[in-house]
């Protein structure tokens, strides 16, 4: 069974005034058939986090650990991690022009199982999950997020995740810009991914919204660059009625500093 | 010695893991073939040289006259000041004509073993065989050794000829259209091409035949120092429409060797031509081209232009739109590496109402090359409403790679409509970190944005052709990331 193990992270990003920390001691276990929630106000470092797993260039990880089954996860460049078994569905998916939908994502399955995967089991497999995520099958053929809006491009995040099947998924605000029913859509995505119990997804979110829809076996909230509080999917229908407020304080302390 | 010399000449001691890989390197077209014809051939450039060229092939009194002209235009010239460095070419260094073999062969059995050794490694059997054209020229040094055009063609009356045959067998086509399109006088190396000519392809297409499938030419120089100076002329009678396609490639040596054509073509009133080339030069290649097109009324003329091989390439295809509805179109892909400058573009002139052309270039830069776009529309006088859009996109893959844009442009008539547009643009780290959290490794990254950004060219290439330039991209991207 997987294991996503973050120990006291500490991460930084370059900036006109030299490297400011973002990340003070983030400590967080995801197991396989578990749901955890990052929420917390903005600029609180929670995309920082997913970033960081998934080893964008732009986060400096100054001391802490992250394994992944034991592996060291701050050995591997971005693409072994994502062979290795970790997924980040992006808050702002990349355009790629020229490149058709459908050559990525044979690519990238490719890439992440190894092998080719049989083209006409593949056709049946991505029409499958297109038609469950209810994209028009045109969007096979145009370039990679060139153009899409908002919600296609989400929903073109989570056929990903269907497709490479990831040990451990990271979803970073999916759920924004999403309307009511792209919302649904996305989210039965989801839980299609977490049924089978031997996938881990941590949950990146401002609003309780899509908790309604894929509910979470833990809440964390996040503030200043840590994990504040942690409870039960309890803690979000705290959250939902009291909001960000108690938590103001250690925001603000630490952004001034 | 060049790697892949080394192959040839080593096969008794097997070769270690670091020359094996060394020998897969980035350019696959750079074995040698032993070379007799070659090491014998004078070097220089004089008129005695130029005689020799037009004796050995029996040429009527003309072209020899003609020959001698170039040659002093040519001594006249110039050299160009703007574009490349062209500094490095040693004109009494170079080797004007080298003949491989006696006679032209008819099948593919009939040529000399080396020859056909190299034509079997480019793969162009496979094309014939597989009627992917339906005629085929390959040219080795100075002379075309090969040629075949399909019987249906010829019945029809469609000319696919070496250039040489061609000035041979019809005397009077050749003389009316040799020369009316570039004159020698145009610049240097057109001079040049006009005193030293040999070997191209002539292709003549009757009134009202479309010939469907391309008419293709393969280039090749083996011999160190060569100069191959082809010599193409391609008529297409009036709404008749014809594609030509050509490859190049040498070997790897350590001295430079030069390219240097000349290519004229007349479409007549509502013809159609379509000119596709793909340079692969080795990079010790001077590859300096003139290319120019004549559009009559509602004709239409494109060139597809992709440079990835050389040294350094100065091409500019140009079509002059001489008739009314005539239109002139330009796809340039330009690739350069390391050592390598690709001065690439085109030229559209307007000289008649109604008249339209389009460019669209793009180029990728890595490793420290430089791509330079270099561009003229000019729509003369009366020649109102003419609509011209120019569009040239830049890839820098890298820091220390170059890329350049120079736009010109002449507007001598009030009522036109002038599109220009201009992009460079880097691989962005987000994009790289999008497809590697994908599994991609860094260079199938960078390979897949590159392939994404020429996508508008390749896919109007043939099909082989396209999946080749997919396949020579991938070659340049290897490591091209540090």
């Amino acid at each position: 069974m997987a294991t996503l193990e973050i120990k006291d992270l500490h991460v930084s990003v370059a900036t006109e005034d030299g490297p400011k920390e973002i990340l003070k001691g983030v400590d967080l276990t995801v197991k396989a058939g578990e749901t955890h929630a990052i929420m917390g106000p903005n600029g609180s470092g929670k995309s920082t986090l997913s970033y960081a797993v998934a080893g964008h260039p732009k986060y400096e990880v100054t001391s802490g650990t992250i394994t992944l089954d034991g592996e060291d996860v701050l050995a591997m460049s971005v693409d072994e991690r994502a062979r290795a078994g970790l997924f980040l569905a992006m808050q702002y998916p990349v355009e790629v022009p020229g490149v058709s939908m459908s050559n990525f994502l044979r690519t990238a399955a490719t890439a992440v199982r190894g092998e080719a995967p049989k083209l006409r089991t593949w056709v049946k497999e991505v029409k499958q999950q297109m038609g469950e995520l209810e994209i028009d099958p045109a969007f096979s053929e145009r370039s990679v997020n060139e153009g899409f809006s908002g919600g296609e491009k989400k929903r073109h995040e989570i056929l990903q995740l269907a497709l490479l099947q990831p040990k451990i998924a990271i979803l970073d605000e999916t759920d924004s810009g999403l309307d009511v029913d792209a919302l649904r859509v996305v989210s039965d995505g989801v839980n299609r991914y977490k049924a089978s119990g031997e996938t881990g997804v941590l949950l990146i979110t401002h609003y309780t919204r899509i908790l309604r829809h894929i509910t979470p076996d833990f809440v964390h909230v996040f503030a200043g660059g840590r994990i504040v509080e942690s409870g039960g999917a309890e803690l979000a229908d705290v959250l939902e009625n009291e909001g960000y407020v108690k938590y103001a304080a250690i925001q603000e302390a630490t952004t001034a500093s | 010695m060049t790697a892949a010399a080394e192959q040839r000449t080593t096969t008794a001691t097997p070769m270690t893991q670091e020359q094996t890989l060394d020998s897969l390197g980035r350019y696959e077209y750079g074995w040698a073939d032993s070379d007799f014809a070659g090491a014998s051939a004078k070097r220089g450039l004089s008129e005695a040289v130029v005689r020799d060229i037009s004796a050995k092939k029996s040429e009527p009194a003309w072209m020899l006259e003609s020959r001698l002209k170039a040659l002093r235009l040519f001594d006249k010239k110039p050299m160009p000041t703007w574009g490349s460095d062209l500094s490095g070419i040693d004109f009494d260094n170079i080797k004007y004509f080298v003949r491989s073999t006696e006679k032209q062969a008819a099948s593919w059995e009939d040529l000399p073993q080396d020859i056909k050794n190299t034509y079997d490694k480019l793969g162009i059997p496979e094309a014939e065989k597989a009627r992917l054209v339906s005629g085929v020229a390959a040219q080795y040094e100075s002379e075309v050794v090969y040629h075949k055009i399909n019987e249906e063609l010829e019945k029809q009356g469609v000319i696919f000829l070496d250039t040489d045959t061609a000035l041979r067998e019809h005397p009077e086509l050749f003389e009316e259209y040799y020369g009316s399109v570039i004159p020698h006088g145009d610049n240097k190396f057109s001079a040049l091409n006009g005193a030293t000519w040999s070997g191209g392809s002539f292709i003549y297409v009757p009134k009202g035949v479309h010939v469907e499938i391309p008419l293709q030419a393969y280039f090749r120089i083996n011999t160190e120092n060569m100069g191959q100076f082809e010599r193409t002329l391609i008529i297409v009678d009036e709404g008749a429409y014809v594609h030509y396609v050509e490859g190049c490639t040498a070997p790897i040596y350590s001295s430079d060797s030069l390219h240097s054509a000349v290519v004229e073509i007349i479409v007549k009133k509502g013809g159609r031509c379509r000119y596709t080339t793909i340079q692969n030069w080795s990079n010790n290649v001077y590859n300096l081209v003139t290319k120019r097109a004549k559009a009559e009324e509602g004709a239409t003329m494109e060139w597809i232009d992709g440079n990835i091989g050389s040294k350094v390439t100065m091409k500019y295809p140009a079509v002059f739109l001489m008739g009314e509805h005539a239109k002139g179109e330009v796809l340039s892909i330009a690739f350069a590496g390391e050592g390598q400058h690709q001065d690439a573009g085109a030229k559209m002139v307007h000289m008649a109402p109604h008249t339209s052309s389009t460019i669209i270039s793009k180029s990728v830069a890595r490793g420290g090359g430089r791509t330079s776009y270099r561009g003229l529309v000019q729509v003369n006088k009366r020649a109102h409403h003419s609509k011209s859009t120019v569009k040239c996109d830049a890839l820098l893959v890298d820091q220390i790679s170059r890329s350049d844009t120079y736009p010109y442009v002449d507007i001598r008539e009030d009522d036109v409509a002038m599109g220009h547009e201009a992009t460079v643009s880097k691989v962005s780290d987000d994009q790289l970190f999008y497809l590697m959290s994908r599994g991609l490794t860094e260079d199938e990254a960078m390979a897949m944005i590159v392939r994404g950004f020429v996508e508008p060219i390749a896919r109007e290439l043939p099909m082989e052709y396209a999946l080749e330039l997919n396949r020579l991209i991938e070659l340049q991207m290897e490591g091209a990331v540090g």
